[in-house]
């Protein structure tokens, strides 16, 4: 039961996008297409969980003095393994990406993870934490890289979903729709959290 | 003409905040009174200039003739986190009252995604030595702008009423999508870039 919890928390109750307002410069900078949000989001849980599945094994052997410097290093060699492959197997995606897969070392979310919960926690409930909250991010940007998307190129996935008769909102695709559709969408969240508080 | 055009740049169209959303933590963190947007500010300036200083070198220096440009990422982590260390130590002793002033952000400077962003695109954009030097300084003050300018609002937003939905990190980016929409109206005066 309480692994259940664990994992299910990062989903939504503590959604590190939405809930926390964590990792915000990947979130805004790649969810311009559905394609690329989803690739940052699998990077992102890759990276994530890989981290804290191995700061979690060490996590007695590494001294409290160096563990910040000891985690960057261990998250840093998992995001160059995914920057390679990426560059490797992908080439477009890998560009399209750019300077954001090597900035995800610097994501707060990943370095939150290792100092909240699995530099303490066993092997298990660090690896389904690091899931979860991996997947809650992923969910948080696929649901603001598909507003992005459909208003701002009419298309899902590349795939023209809206007719001809819709003009696309060119804004939603540049820097600002970026920034405006995502304060829109917290504060949408926060409407229906409070109503379902109340 | 080049200098000019990546100074402008880097305020402006190219602003690391409103174009590239690196440094929003700080962003939505600390730009909420003038005064300590303005430290942060210097601070950034300041470590962004000294990590191209030093990671310049490094990466073309050694990285690149020992065939090594995959740890490009740890050595930059590693040369932004000592140096932050190094001044922060530095200015301790040696500048107290520019301690006092600038010391409380520099270890918050270590996960600034911004310094790091910097320098990956200064080895991006295929930047010289000078032409990195200065390019990270003006991307420090573009960060200063944004930051200045996002705090001058947020004092006066304080005493305004907003929808309470919107309160805090929603209304900060609905308020930093209307600033970088204001900053594209730069774009047809710096091509290229």
């Amino acid at each position: 039961m309480k692994s259940y919890i664990v994992f299910i928390k990062g989903l939504w109750r503590e959604n590190p996008v939405f809930r926390q307002i964590l990792g915000m410069c990947p979130t805004l900078a790649v969810t311009g297409y559905l394609a690329n949000g989803i690739a940052m989001g699998l990077a992102v849980v890759f990276v994530l969980v890989a981290s804290s599945t191995v700061i979690s094994v060490f996590r007695k052997l590494i001294p409290k003095q160096v563990r910040m410097p000891t985690f960057i290093v261990i998250i840093a060699t998992f995001v160059v393994l995914v920057d390679y492959f990426l560059r490797a197997n992908y080439p477009f995606l890998s560009k399209k990406l750019g300077p954001y897969v090597p900035l995800i070392v610097v994501n707060c979310i990943i370095m939150g993870r290792q100092e909240a919960f699995s530099s303490k926690n066993p092997v298990w409930l660090s690896f389904l934490d690091a899931l979860g909250m991996g997947i809650g991010f992923t969910l948080a940007l696929i649901i603001l890289s598909t507003v992005r998307e459909i208003l701002g190129f009419g298309t899902l996935l590349g795939h023209p979903v809206l007719g001809q008769w819709f003009t696309p909102w060119v804004i939603m695709a540049l820097p600002p729709g970026a920034f405006l559709s995502l304060g829109v969408i917290l504060g949408v969240i926060n409407t229906f959290q409070k109503k379902s508080t109340r | 003409m080049d200098f000019l055009l990546i100074f402008l740049a880097a305020l402006t169209t190219q602003n690391i905040v409103f174009a590239y959303f690196l440094g929003i933590c700080p962003y939505l963190g600390v730009s909420r009174k003038l005064d300590t947007a303005l430290g942060m500010g210097m601070a950034v300036t300041f470590v962004m200039t000294i990590t191209a200083l030093f990671s310049w070198p490094i990466f073309y220096l050694v990285l690149i003739p020992k065939n090594l440009p995959y740890l490009e990422l740890p050595v930059f982590i590693l040369v932004i986190a000592s140096l932050v260390q190094f001044l922060e130590m530095y200015f301790r002793k040696a500048i107290p009252h520019l301690y006092s002033a600038l010391g409380i952000y520099l270890p918050l400077i270590t996960t600034n995604c911004a310094i790091l962003g910097v320098a990956l695109f200064m080895v991006l954009k295929k930047y010289d030595f000078i032409h990195s030097l200065f390019y990270t300084f003006s991307t420090g003050l573009g960060f200063s702008l944004a930051l200045l300018i996002m705090a001058g609002i947020r004092e006066d937003l304080d005493l305004a009423p907003v929808p309470k939905n919107l309160k805090g990190a929603p209304l900060a980016l609905i308020i930093a999508g209307l600033l970088s929409l204001a900053f594209m109206g730069f774009f047809g005066l710096i091509k290229g870039g």
